[in-house]
């Protein structure tokens, strides 16, 4: 096609959305983007290191559910990423994008480790968790209604605000760690009533984990049915999809945000509670270990969907877990781990754009004669 | 005579099966003001966005000079020297005037704010602008950046300027300014087109005035040998006969009354000035003027989305033989005082329903909140859902279908659906038609008809003025926000609609 024949010129391709795709074809489409991911990973890895792709999956595969003991890491770690990951999902289903996941959870691992240290020998074990729990509760949610407050007042911008919470949530838990610190001046509290264990969750039938990952499976349930089958969940869905909708229909916008995010950092308490009580038996800064953003991709993923979530969690875990492994085995650079981890994220993020959008080429001049 | 500055031949659009222009052939001469005038949706906008490369035509032909070309994007229509100013301005906010007239445009010798703000000041000065370069946008009142949006164009070198609506948003002596602004241009040899539908302003500024009607080109006529009346005909048409079933009133009683609202807007815009009406129970009382003259804004303030400045909204109960003010309650406390108020707004996905929720799901919009249980009870509106979808024939798949992938007749009927099954005392609906094909309209009116006839008080606020004068029983005209009259719906001509509409003429009984 020359300039000069033609005087409407359109585009090579364009883009159209799609109205709906059968569900098994969606997933077609989304397993299809991580075998691409798989084959692009694989030439990468012999094109950097030489090394036989086969056996790096191997090797990842070997990472996470290796030995029993990597089994039950791994399902701790879905577990808590989990748990964050419900956390945020009624926040962000209203579309309050609440990126102060992080700073909550530290707040909430810090009220129960306050507790801990404060009162672990003291009363006794019932009064002990009873306090733990509502003050992780109340410490996430207390860091979380700030910001809440604040937007639905005045309408300040929720992103920031929850992003800078986190920081002062770091701030005061390296203040509170010096304080703590065993030995005085060491800047780490070190486990946390180890010869006691007060505060400690009981492992059940012998595995430490067992009680967090059942707490969070009952939590996720829970969620679900909040989400789904309450006037709350509802309300949060109409708020989130068109305010003016809930305008309309007398909901009470502010009160709703205002809600929502008391659940929110109420659940990121929890989280925090599960980690210092349940996993890690003391407190440091890196508590959260990023899982307070990872969860936001987790729950967009699963499309706020809490049973999809468990298989977003799994699936991102054992990404990490993997790549850790890769990186030691092969002593690669840890770089490279997290490269592979990349990919397949992006394949993976990439594969909805075809879920609901499909590219239209342009049609040759014969080929418009026909289908007219 | 020389060439046409730019001529249109055959125009046509489509988007999707709405024909937004149909066969439109158009002219304007180098030192000439060409008015468009027309309805809503009559097409204007669309066509000037051809001109402008913001769209491209399906079919015909554009001219400049009398040499074919071919616009393709804004960019194009720019080499032609073509400006447009859009109704709603495109300015950077934090930028300064000089900052916004330069902004994308590369001039020879790069950019120097200082040899900008000199060509500004000499463009200024040329056709009497008023402006201050350094001024920032966020600091202008609506007038100011509209003049900053006028000297973008000019600055660019367009001489072909097109002005969607300018006086819209001016007072009246902004707009005095404006146009002799435009006057002064013209005399310089430029082609202005100016998209309007005030009568007065085609009649005192342009020198010919093209009329479109419902996507189709009707003529051209030179101002100064039309009037008023023949470009109201032309503009509203001859009156078409519907055959829409209409009843006599039956035992009306008063059923809302408004009197002396007043709203204003964030910008301090008066966008409700002194409005008084009353709606009867068993009567549609019609609402017509042309879009944005405060239709919204009046439903909304009965319906208590919108704060008033002053004045009433009172509601005879019907049950209690109570009378409420609804004034600045919000819509649960009108719920709550046992107002059955419904309301089809304008913007259905966006407002009256959730698009991303299935139909069942927004059947619960309204009565979700039955009962005292913690959950959800989806069996009822399950039940209404299927009753709608049955009784209206709306075409889905099935109930748990997202609203937002049906058509737009059968998202109507979903609204309509249901805001009529909350058995109403009143009822509002906002263009309830728009985009709706013949089938679909026929049966909104007929349910309209069915409440009415039950006793309902409801209000219409359409654009068709047909259909205004076939279905209501009284018709109140709203322009800029205050009630130009109020005809009855039997015996008023259209072309008196079309006077009040566009602000000149009084009703006759003009509450």
């Amino acid at each position: 096609m020359s300039k000069k024949t033609t005087n409407v010129r359109e585009p090579l391709f364009h883009i159209v959305k799609r109205g709906s795709m059968v569900w098994w074809r969606s997933w077609l489409v989304r397993l299809l983007a991580v075998l691409a991911a798989l084959v692009v990973c694989a030439l990468i890895t012999v094109g950097l290191t030489g090394e036989n792709p086969l056996g790096v999956y191997v090797t990842m595969f070997d990472g996470a559910f290796g030995t029993k003991r990597r089994i039950w890491g791994m399902l701790q770690n879905v577990a808590m990423l989990l748990c964050v990951a419900l956390a945020v999902t009624p926040a962000f289903k209203m579309k309050f994008w609440n990126i102060g996941a992080e700073g909550q959870v530290l707040i909430g691992g810090l009220a129960t480790a306050a507790c801990m240290i404060l009162f672990g020998d003291k009363v006794p074990t019932v009064a002990l968790f009873a306090m733990m729990i509502v003050a992780s509760i109340v410490g996430g949610a207390l860091w979380a209604v700030i910001p809440a407050y604040f937007r639905a007042k005045w309408n300040t911008n929720e992103t920031l605000f929850t992003l800078m919470m986190n920081y002062i949530a770091i701030q005061l838990v390296s203040y509170f760690t010096y304080l703590w610190s065993v030995p005085k001046g060491s800047g780490q509290i070190g486990v946390i009533n180890g010869t006691t264990k007060a505060g400690w969750l009981p492992a059940l039938f012998g595995h430490p984990y067992l009680l967090n990952i059942l707490i969070v499976v009952a939590l996720t349930i829970l969620m679900y049915i909040y989400l789904n089958y309450t006037k709350h969940g509802y309300e949060i869905e109409v708020v989130g999809e068109s305010e003016n909708t809930a305008r309309y229909i007398g909901v009470n916008i502010k009160k709703v945000i205002i809600r929502t995010m008391i659940i929110s950092g109420g659940l990121c308490g929890i989280s925090g509670l599960l980690l210092v009580s349940g996993t890690d038996h003391t407190l440091t800064r890196d508590l959260a270990a990023g899982r307070g953003f990872t969860a936001i991709m987790v729950s967009w993923l699963a499309k706020f969907n809490p049973f999809y979530m468990v298989l977003t969690s799994f699936l991102i875990v054992f990404l990490q877990k993997g790549a850790v492994e890769i990186s030691t085995i092969y002593s690669l650079n840890a770089s490279f781990a997290d490269i592979l981890t990349g990919i397949i994220i992006f394949f993976i993020i990439g594969s909805e754009f075809f879920v609901n959008y499909s590219i239209k080429f342009r049609e040759t001049k014969k080929e418009a004669a026909k289908s007219c | 005579m020389a060439a046409a500055a730019i001529e249109l031949k055959n125009i046509t659009k489509t988007f999707g099966n709405i024909v937004a222009n149909k066969d439109v052939n158009l002219t304007v001469n180098r030192g000439e003001i060409l008015s468009i005038l027309g309805e809503n949706g009559s097409g204007k906008t669309t066509l000037m966005n051809m001109i402008s490369g913001i769209y491209f035509p399906d079919h015909g032909s554009i001219y400049i000079d009398g040499r074919e070309v071919v616009i393709r994007s804004p960019r194009d229509a720019f080499q032609y020297k073509i400006g447009m100013i859009h109704q709603h301005f495109k300015l950077v906010d934090v930028f300064s005037a000089a900052e916004n007239i330069v902004l994308g445009f590369q001039e020879e010798g790069g950019f120097n704010i200082k040899r900008s703000a000199e060509r500004i000041a000499k463009i200024s000065s040329q056709y009497g602008f008023e402006i201050d370069p350094g001024k920032k946008i966020y600091e202008m009142s609506i007038s100011e950046k509209q003049t900053v949006e006028i000297v973008k164009v000019l600055y660019r070198g367009a001489d072909i300027l097109i002005l969607d609506e300018p006086t819209a948003v001016l007072t009246p002596q902004e707009t005095q300014k404006l146009f002799a602004i435009l006057r002064r241009m013209r005399d310089d040899g430029k082609a202005i087109i100016i998209i309007t539908h005030k009568m007065h302003e085609v009649l005192t500024l342009s020198d010919r005035v093209s009329v479109l009607r419902k996507g189709e080109y009707v003529g051209t006529v030179s101002t100064a040998q039309t009037s008023e009346a023949e470009l109201t005909e032309m503009m509203v048409g001859k009156k078409i006969s519907l055959n829409i079933h209409r009843s006599e009133p039956k035992d009306s009683v008063d059923r809302l009354e408004v009197s002396h609202i007043n709203c204003v807007s964030r910008d301090g815009v008066k966008l409700l000035n002194d409005i008084s009406f009353r709606v009867r129970s068993g009567e549609i009382l019609g609402i017509a003027g042309i879009a944005g003259s405060g239709q919204r804004e009046l439903l909304e303030a009965i319906a208590g989305l919108q704060h008033l400045q002053s004045g009433e909204i009172r509601y005879h109960n019907p049950k209690t033989g109570q009378i409420d003010n609804l004034r600045d309650k919000t819509p649960l406390q009108i719920r709550d005082l046992g107002v059955r108020l419904s309301f089809v707004p304008e913007d259905r996905l966006g407002m009256g329903l959730v698009g991303n929720m299935n139909i069942v799901d927004n059947m619960m919009l309204r009565s979700y909140r039955k009962g005292k249980s913690f959950f959800l009870e989806r069996k009822a509106p399950k039940d209404l859902a299927e009753r709608i979808i049955e009784e209206l024939e709306v075409a889905t798949p099935d109930a748990n279908t997202p609203v937002r992938r049906l058509s737009g007749g059968n998202v109507q009927k979903v609204l309509v659906g249901r805001e009529i099954a909350a058995a109403p005392t009143v009822l509002m609906v906002a263009y309830p038609v728009r985009g709706l094909d013949i089938n679909s309209s026929y049966m909104i009116y007929n349910l309209l008809n069915e409440q009415k006839e039950k006793g309902v008080a409801i209000i219409f606020v359409g654009e068709d003025l047909d259909v205004l004068m076939e279905l209501c029983d009284r018709v109140m005209v709203i322009g800029s926000g205050r009630i130009t009259g109020t005809v009855d719906a039997r015996q008023a001509t259209k072309e008196q609609i079309g006077r009040l509409m566009t602000g000149s003429g009084r009703g006759d009984e003009n509450e």
